[in-house]
């Protein structure tokens, strides 16, 4: 497994330095960086749990709840869940591009995927602004609230993502992945397709039901 | 230790020479040797520094709280001129309130956790488990630099116009989110929830960096069930923290949007406070729950307190095991214990809200768990005692301190058994009791870990070895003086003194509490003095202490067969881990310890 190491080579280190080789991997058979990033995602479901379990409580425990198909715009909010999922198909495309040592194909599918984060993002603000004029704050009441908080901290999140992808489409236009190593694509897909999946669930509770 | 014993090297080395492995071919420069560094050893010792400057901070404010409770409203020597300037120097009740809501955050937060974690976990995990570094080296360095906005604005929090946190560490809303609640709680309490916010930040990155070593970069041969204790407590601390951070990281950004949006997240409808009318404070929002904090809030901060316990668990395993000549006893039992105390952490945490008007079926729940905690924790306790029975204990200032901590964490865990009870929590909820419980666990527990730690791993970080006999004056003062303060407050705790008064005396029923009060100080004030020992010992044996060999402990695990200090990569030969961390005593064996590897080439 030592050659498919990325994170940190040992032998980089000891060409430097002048030390001696060492074989050091144990555990699962799975890339450092990769076993780092499922431990970073469990953080993330953490996170978005602490989040949903709060907005859970509280629309429980509310006097009155307005029906939120009937505040929200649903119909562009489930287009942009198709923008979101679709992205998350060619974020695969571009995988397999990588697999395939195809550059052009990473550059072309990764670059569609930032199109789609970036419009995701693009809808997003434009509804919290026509929310905004409406008068909808989270000071208004409790459903705003929670409102702007689970849909705000998942707009963060596809900012990370979208500028995380777009340094793996400047590192993809350096040559950096290869068919045999393209860990840091696969890094920056495992963490898109987990913002996709949140949404996925934020969108059924907080616009549907 | 006997100085023959000294220059020993591990079974089956050879001495370091015959392997020439240079380290300093090319300079490495300042900043980045000991600033930006990103080799886990210089870490460890940056995180070691800075924990013990801000232990100093933290007991500096305990000594405020300690001179206002012993003589109320007089003149605060040294920190009233300080911390108090518009009164000239004497505390006022809110400035009391920012006082130990300061002293509690700093010492949890900025103390305990980056120093268990922070300084031991960088320093012991690649060289007891046998790897050049962590797996992400520049990540360990964003870590650790992650920590500084969060102690920067904690103590900016301190200056804000309307004074600090007064909120308590715990937070506790309205006080904390309504500002007519505590009038020292203005933009403070927004800068503590952001300083917090950077402190867990920092940890995640440091737990995701530990468990993925721990699992990734094991030396050959290094089972899971060969890891020192240390590596356990430090691995299962870590799962604790990637696990239960993010859910106190989500509920400060929903204080944060309370205080900054009015979005009432943990307001009730109908708050009224200080007799002012709600809509003076509260948004129209409004909706929420001040029990939503709690509960998000301990749902972290419960598992904080096994983060801040077990790794000092596994140390003081290790050191017992070493300093007695003797395998730890019930190895086995010692990792799942640890894994025991972990999960049912989760489960736990409803029992600091008995008296929040929780369902009372919720709260038998939480105290059946909570009581069963006792088992893993017992379990502990028998085998450090079972490894201790019939041993060759050897004294040294590290054995003390960890002899200490085993005595401490005795007195603590039972007090906490028995007030996990909820009949019994309705008598004592927030008196000194608790207050009395909790310090025996976190200070006589987890710092006398600490400076056990530091006594035993000293010669391992620069090569030198502490002041043995400075250390037990050291250890002799510290536990004394730590009984005379702590022990004592479970007396005013029976005689029902409430915590967090600035003036209990204002009460005739406490009034005779004073001359109790005023001796629990008079022994604060002699701890803290008693730790310029500990620092004169440290700094003086960091260039004038005597120079030791790889092993000066005869100890068994890896980091014992790298050279004092190691160089940049750990060790210079490669190792292969025939046996577990505890051969200590073999009859069969040359020397009475088997270290854990063997030379490989």
């Amino acid at each position: 497994m030592s050659e498919s190491i990325a994170a940190y080579d040992p032998s980089v280190d000891a060409a430097a330095h002048h030390h001696p080789v060492y074989d050091y991997d144990s555990g699962p058979p799975v890339e450092r960086g990769k076993f780092a990033i499922w431990l970073f995602l469990a953080t993330e479901v953490m996170f978005f749990s602490g989040l949903i379990g709060a907005y859970i409580v509280l629309r429980t425990a509310a006097a009155e709840w307005p029906d939120p198909t009937k505040v929200l715009a649903v119909d562009i909010t489930a287009f942009n869940t198709f923008v979101l999922i679709t992205s998350s198909w060619l974020m695969v495309k571009s995988l397999f591009a990588a697999e395939a040592g195809d550059k052009g194909g990473i550059l072309k599918w990764l670059g569609l995927t930032i199109l789609g984060g970036s419009l995701f993002v693009g809808i997003q603000i434009y509804e919290y602004i026509e929310l905004v004029k409406h008068g909808a704050l989270p000071h208004a009441n409790i459903f705003w609230s929670t409102f702007y908080l689970t849909t705000g901290f998942h707009g963060f999140h596809v900012i990370v993502g979208v500028i995380w992808l777009i340094c793996a489409w400047f590192a993809a236009l350096r040559g950096k992945y290869s068919p045999k190593n393209y860990l840091g694509l696969e890094l920056a897909g495992l963490y898109w397709h987990f913002v996709d999946l949140v949404w996925v669930l934020l969108f059924t509770i907080i616009y549907l039901f | 230790m006997s100085s023959s014993s000294l220059p020993t090297e591990p079974l089956g080395l050879a001495p370091s020479g015959t392997v020439h492995v240079s380290h300093d071919h090319h300079e490495i420069g300042f900043l980045k040797k000991y600033v930006f560094s990103t080799d886990h050893k210089m870490i460890g010792i940056q995180f070691l520094f800075t924990g013990l400057v801000t232990l100093l901070i933290g007991g500096l404010l305990a000594m405020g709280i300690r001179w206002q409770l012993a003589f109320p409203w007089t003149e605060m020597p040294v920190l009233g001129k300080l911390l108090f300037p518009e009164t000239g120097g004497v505390a006022t009740p809110e400035g009391y309130t920012m006082l130990f809501t300061m002293h509690g955050t700093v010492m949890v937060f900025f103390v305990i956790i980056p120093l268990l974690t922070g300084a031991f976990g960088n320093f012991l995990i690649p060289l007891q488990i046998g790897a050049p570094d962590m797996a992400f080296p520049r990540l360990n360095m964003l870590g650790y630099w992650w920590m500084w906005p969060g102690i920067i604005l904690m103590f900016l929090a301190f200056g804000t116009e309307g004074g600090g946190p007064a909120a308590g560490w715990t937070a506790y809303p309205p006080l904390s989110t309504i500002e007519s609640a505590a009038p020292g709680s203005l933009n403070g309490q927004t800068l503590w929830l952001l300083a917090l916010t950077f402190s867990g930040v920092s940890s995640m990155m440091g737990a995701v960096n530990y468990v993925t070593t721990i699992v990734k970069m094991r030396a050959p041969g290094m089972t899971i069930m060969r890891m020192p204790l240390s590596i356990w407590g430090l691995l299962i601390a870590a799962l604790l923290q990637l696990f239960a951070l993010p859910v106190l990281t989500a509920a400060s950004f929903m204080q944060i949007f309370d205080r900054v949006f009015d979005a009432g997240f943990f307001n009730a409808p109908d708050t009224l406070v200080n007799n002012m009318s709600p809509e003076v404070d509260l948004g129209t929002a409004a909706g929420g729950h001040p029990l939503l904090w709690q509960h998000l809030f301990w749902f972290y901060s419960h598992p904080a307190v096994y983060i801040m316990v077990l790794p000092a668990m596994g140390f003081v395993s290790d050191i017992l095991a070493t300093h007695a000549r003797k395998p730890i006893f019930g190895y086995k039992p010692m990792v799942y214990s640890l894994a025991g105390i972990a999960g049912l952490g989760f489960i736990v945490w409803g029992h600091h809200m008995f008296m929040s008007g929780l369902n009372p079926k919720v709260s038998l729940v939480f105290m059946t768990a909570t009581i069963m905690i006792a088992l893993p924790s017992a379990v502990k306790v028998f085998n450090w005692l079972g490894t201790l029975w019939g041993a060759r204990i050897q004294l040294t200032t590290p054995m003390l301190f960890a002899i200490g901590f085993v005595a401490m964490f005795i007195i603590g865990g039972l007090s906490g058994i028995w007030m996990a009870s909820t009949p019994v929590d309705i008598y004592i909820h927030d008196t000194y009791i608790i207050v009395a419980h909790f310090h025996y666990v976190v200070f006589a527990g987890s710092v006398f870990a600490i400076f056990a730690s530091i006594y035993h791993w000293f010669p391992k970080m620069f090569g030198r070895m502490m002041n043995d006999t400075l250390g037990k004056v050291h250890f002799f003062g510290t536990f004394v003086f730590t009984n005379g303060v702590f022990y004592m407050m479970h007396q005013l705790g029976l005689a029902g003194l409430m915590r967090r008064t600035a003036d209990p005396y204002a009460y005739e029923l406490y009034a005779h509490l004073q001359p109790l009060n005023q001796f629990i100080s008079y022994c604060a004030f002699a701890l803290l003095g008693w730790q310029v020992l500990f620092v004169f010992n440290l700094f003086h044996s960091m260039f004038f202490g005597k120079r030791v060999g790889r092993n000066p402990w005869r100890a068994n695990s890896l980091e014992w067969s790298a050279p004092s200090p190691p160089g940049h990569g750990n060790f210079d030969h490669q190792l292969e881990v025939v046996r577990g961390a505890y051969e200590y005593g073999d009859p069969e064996a040359e020397e009475d310890h088997l270290p854990q590897a063997v030379r490989v080439s």
